[in-house]
Order: C-alpha cells, then structure tokens, then sequence
C-alpha cells in the first residue's frame, strides 16, 4: 500500500485511478466532477514518464463514446461527469454493456431532474442501477462512503469491469468529491498487456481471428441469442459481486438503510442513538446494482428506516428485497440538502 | 500463367447487402485492395458506421469496431489515443457524419486526429428509407422532403470537404466520385493518399466520395451515375480541397 495523505475525494479518487493503469482520461468539465479532468490534465503534462493521455471531450457524448473505443483496445480507460452529462452518456453506456467493453464510469451525483444545482443528491440512483439506457443491460454499480473508498473501489472498478467485460459505475456524489479526509492511497497495479486481454481491438493479422466490438442485430432469433447471453454475463455479476456492510445488527430494533455519503450521517446518527439506549442498526450496501439482497436474508421482527438523498429510489430495491414482508419507512430529502445526524435520529424516534 | 486481378485478401466470403448501383461496393473494393497493398491488416483496425455500411466488418477480415450512430470519430478518437501505432479508418456515410455526428466530427478535426476519414456521400439516407441528408441537394425529393428540399425547413446542402478543409488539425481534404473508371482511379490515389499521411504520423485526412443511391434516388443504376455527373458534381466540385504538403512546398 502507498502513503497516507490528506486529500480531495475527486482528486485522490483521480491518482488511484492513474495508480490502477488508466493512462486515457476523456471528459468533459462539470461540477462537481471537474477536479478529476484537472488532475489528468495536469498529470498529463508534469508525469511524462507514465504516457498519461488527458482529451477534454466537446461533449459527454462524444467522452463517453471515447472511452469505448480507449477501452477496446484492452487499455484501461474513463471519465467521470455529473447528472446531466450522466444523462448525455446513456447511450454509450448501453453500447458497452452490448459490446462487452470494460470502461470504467465516475457519476458524481448532484441534484436534479433539468440543470438543477451542484450539492450532494442520490436522485440518479434508478438511471445508474436500472440501466439508465436502451435495452436489457446492467451497469455494475459500486457506491463508496468515505474518500478511502473511492480510492479502493476506484481500483476495484477497472478489475470488475475487465472481469465481466461490462461498464462499471463508481457512484459518488458531491459531498464525497468535494470533502477531504486522510486516506492511504493505493499503490500501483500490475495489469495484463493490453493486447491479451479478452477481445481486445489490436489488428489481427491474416493467422488470427478478428476481434470485433458489433452490437448490431441480425434478425429476432440471433439477435434474442445475443441477449442471452448478455443476460447470462449479468447473472454472473449478480451472483457474484454482491458488497455491503453490517453495523450492530444482532439487537437492533431499527435498521437503517443507505449508501455514500448519506450513509456517513446515518451512521453517526446510529451512534447518537445507541449512546440513548436505542438498538439501532445499519445496512450499508456497496454494490447497488447487483442490490445486496443477501443483506436482508432472515431478518424478522426488526423495522427498517431507507434514507436516502432522493424522493427514495432505493427504498424499491429494499422493499423487494424483503418482498414487501417487513416494515420499510422511508426518509429523503431532497435538491441539495443533506440532513443533520440529529434530523436523523428524530427521524429514528418516530418509528 | 500471371494473375492480373483477383479478389482482395482481406476479403472474408461475406456477400454484401448493397443494392444493385451502390456506391459502398466499389468503395469497400478500393479500401480491401490498399489494405492489402499497403500491408495494413496485421496494424489496422477499421471503424465503421450506422447505415448501409454497417455490416461492413463482415466483409473484412480485420478488427473492426461498429460505432454508434455518428460516434465513430469520437470511438475512433479513443482508439487511436490508446494505442497511436495502429491504422484506424473511420468510415461513414452523410446521415452518421453530417448530421447525427456533426460535433464528433468537427471536433476530432479541431484536434487533428491522425486518422482517416472516408465519408460517403450519396445525398440521402439509404438505410432508413430515403430520408433527407444533410447533404441532399436543393429540391432533391427525399422521404422526408416529398416536395423536394427547401431552405426554409432543411437549410442548404453542407460541404464537409470544404468545412474540414478550413481547420488546421485537417492536412488533407479531397472530394471523389466513383461514376466512372477514370474517376475510379482518382478515388483509389485518394485513398492511398489518406492512407500514407496516417501511416507517417501526420494529422486527419478527409476523403469525401460522392456515391450512388440508385434505391435512395429511385433512378436506375446507369441514370444514378449520370445524376452524379450532371447534378451532384455541380453541387459537390470534385478536387483537392487542401494540401498541406504542397501548400508547405
């Protein structure tokens, strides 16, 4: 492991991105996900021996659509955008879920719907998590709560994204990119050879098989075998790639739900509560798509609380996961805000 | 006995879903003979569209990546990025490149990206029906401009060898057509052209072709080659647009 400094999470999230062999950056400039391009931008030109590549997009469409190609080569290659650029990158996005390509997604969530505003929100929940795009396809989903881990998940996302050969989302959002915090930052990794890892564009000479990225149908019965198959690659991840966190779950009473940096205000509002005397709990999931069901396996007799920073999308996913069996309250707010542990806690009281 | 033509090497069995009289044929021919000409396959990967050329990475024994509609300047961008030492062509027709992909385009000109660009111009959409183009000729009849194209509505045919032309990311812009043996000939120099000027390592080269539609015109084959001579090329002058090594000589 690397040092232990003081740093933005856009930023520190940017150098372990580099730290993970993703040398191609294409973005284009939005808050609050713009110190992350700046980062590249300067690594670019003052790191010279690690061939750094930093285009500056003209739009999202065109950075999303960059990082496809980037990412086809076998390259480790991504951007990183917000709310209406996420929405600009759909189309990519489901390209390279259907052409297996592995590029790596930095969504820092900020309030909408329109052009809205640049504080913390979680409203873009459903359009990562259910696909967002065209078609039947998943983005495997990861979701941090400290700067800490979107570092360790940033690196995450390029080996998951290699492994599946699908888009991977690391889904932060403006309190996380913009707050700092100590955080060891991860040291460098040891990546295959672009040229040998699966399908990756390279030339193929007149001995070997091409290698093709083609999401184009030919005809209702290829084209439903085509999918199939996709469906099986996203069975894969489900089965396999489920993270969350537990907190004090064995006596709780009350469980709460909730992720990023939400979840840094839920857990300290768990805390005031049991220095009241009241058993509260907390589920924490990481991976939001595939939803960490496992999580509410078993669980009776207790209520839980989803917060989130939405009109509650989450909550859904939650009362699926306990098929609608156990009482699920729910508390947003909404544009910006982000509550206080103490409004938290209040909120814990009334159930 | 001496072999004095044969079917290109590059050239997979795949028959092509063109149209009697199209264009994309010829072109593709002229593309899989300088590829194999010029050693390309073992280094290249080719970038094709949405449109009638879509299917085209059947034809080709290479790897090939199938863009979305008017992104491949844009895939193509991070292809050619990641890995400078390849040979990437990006291909596109009128609707993908001048319309969908206006931005894609002009912006991978802006930066001078140093691969080529071969842009099919047959004044119409084909794939979808015959629908206007960006490119389509004044009082041209289209699907979608039953009436023939007017100004009010549709604005006026855009010369993207000329638009390009003018960007100093873009070293080389030339128009061709494909409606006669002689001019034939000339698209293939184009093409290499384009093809060497990458190979060197130098910026974007833009190789507009004017290319039949005999369904998309609903004229016959030999009456499309004709319109190309009388009315396309009146539009569309064919030429050298720019030259960067010449105006540098």
């Amino acid at each position: 492991m690397g040092e232990k400094v003081f740093m933005q999470g856009n930023q520190a999230m940017a150098e372990s991105a580099i730290r993970a062999g993703c040398k191609l950056y294409f973005g284009y400039p939005i808050t609050p996900s713009s110190e992350v391009p700046e980062y590249y931008a300067k690594a670019m030109r003052e790191r010279p021996e690690e061939h750094i590549t930093f285009i500056q997009a003209e739009t999202e469409v065109s950075a999303f659509n960059m990082v496809a190609g980037a990412a086809a080569t076998g390259h480790r290659a991504m951007t990183a955008t917000s709310g209406p650029g996420f929405s600009l990158g759909q189309e990519a996005m489901s390209y390279m879920a259907a052409g297996d390509i592995p590029g790596v997604i930095v969504e820092v969530m900020r309030p909408g719907p329109g052009d809205a505003d640049i504080l913390a929100a979680q409203g873009d929940y459903f359009q990562a998590v259910k696909g967002g795009g065209h078609g039947d396809y998943n983005n495997l989903v990861l979701a941090p709560y400290s700067v800490q881990e979107l570092c360790d998940l940033m690196q995450e996302s390029f080996e998951l994204a290699e492994k599946y050969h699908n888009p991977v989302i690391l889904l932060s959002d403006a309190t996380l990119a913009k707050m700092r915090e100590a955080v060891e930052l991860p040291g460098y990794v040891d990546e295959p050879a672009p040229a040998d890892k699966y399908n990756a564009l390279r030339g193929c000479g007149k001995d070997k098989e091409p290698h093709k990225v083609v999401t184009c149908g030919d005809g209702p019965v290829q084209w439903e075998q085509f999918n199939l198959k996709l469906q099986e690659k996203f069975k894969r991840i489900k089965d396999n790639e489920v993270r969350y966190e537990t907190y004090n779950m064995d006596d709780a009473d009350i469980i709460l739900v909730a992720y990023g940096s939400m979840a840094r205000v839920c857990e300290s509002a768990m805390k005031m509560a049991r220095e009241e005397g009241l058993k509260v709990g907390m589920i924490r999931p990481i991976s939001l798509w595939p939803f960490p069901e496992k999580a509410f396996e078993g669980i009776t007799g207790k209520k839980f609380l989803v917060c989130e920073l939405s009109a509650g999308q989450m909550v859904e996913d939650v009362k699926l996961a306990v098929e609608n069996k156990r009482d699920v309250s729910f508390f947003g707010k909404l544009g910006g805000t982000t509550p206080s542990p103490k409004v938290i806690l209040e909120q814990i009281k009334k159930i | 006995m001496k072999t004095i033509y044969k079917r290109p090497e590059v050239f997979t069995d795949a028959v092509t879903t063109y149209c009697g009289g199209c264009g994309h044929g010829i072109v593709g021919k002229l593309i899989a003979e300088l590829i194999d000409e010029m050693g390309l396959q073992d280094n290249g990967i080719l970038v094709w569209p949405i449109g009638c050329s879509c299917l085209s990475d059947r034809y080709y024994k290479m790897d090939a990546y199938m863009a979305l509609h008017g992104r491949a300047p844009a895939a193509a961008t991070g292809i050619k990025r990641a890995d400078p030492s390849k040979f990437v062509m990006v291909y596109q027709g009128d609707g993908d490149l001048a319309s969908e992909g206006m931005a894609e385009i002009m912006h991978a000109a802006i930066r001078g990206e140093k691969f080529s660009v071969i842009f099919i111009n047959n004044a119409i959409y084909g794939m979808t029906g015959g629908q206007v183009a960006p490119t389509t000729l004044m009082d041209q009849v289209a699907s979608t401009a039953p009436y023939g194209r007017k100004a009010d509505t549709c604005g006026f045919p855009v010369k993207m060898a000329e638009l390009l032309a003018n960007l100093p990311g873009v070293i080389y812009s030339e128009r061709v057509t494909v409606n006669s043996p002689a001019h034939i000939a000339a698209c293939k120099r184009a093409l290499k052209k384009s093809f060497e000027l990458q190979l060197e390592g130098k910026g974007m080269s833009f190789i507009e072709i004017l290319s039949p539609c005999p369904t998309g015109w609903k004229v016959s084959p030999v009456k499309a080659l004709d319109w190309i001579e009388e009315q396309a090329i009146q539009e569309y002058p064919l030429g050298v647009i720019k030259d960067v090594e010449k105006e540098d000589a």
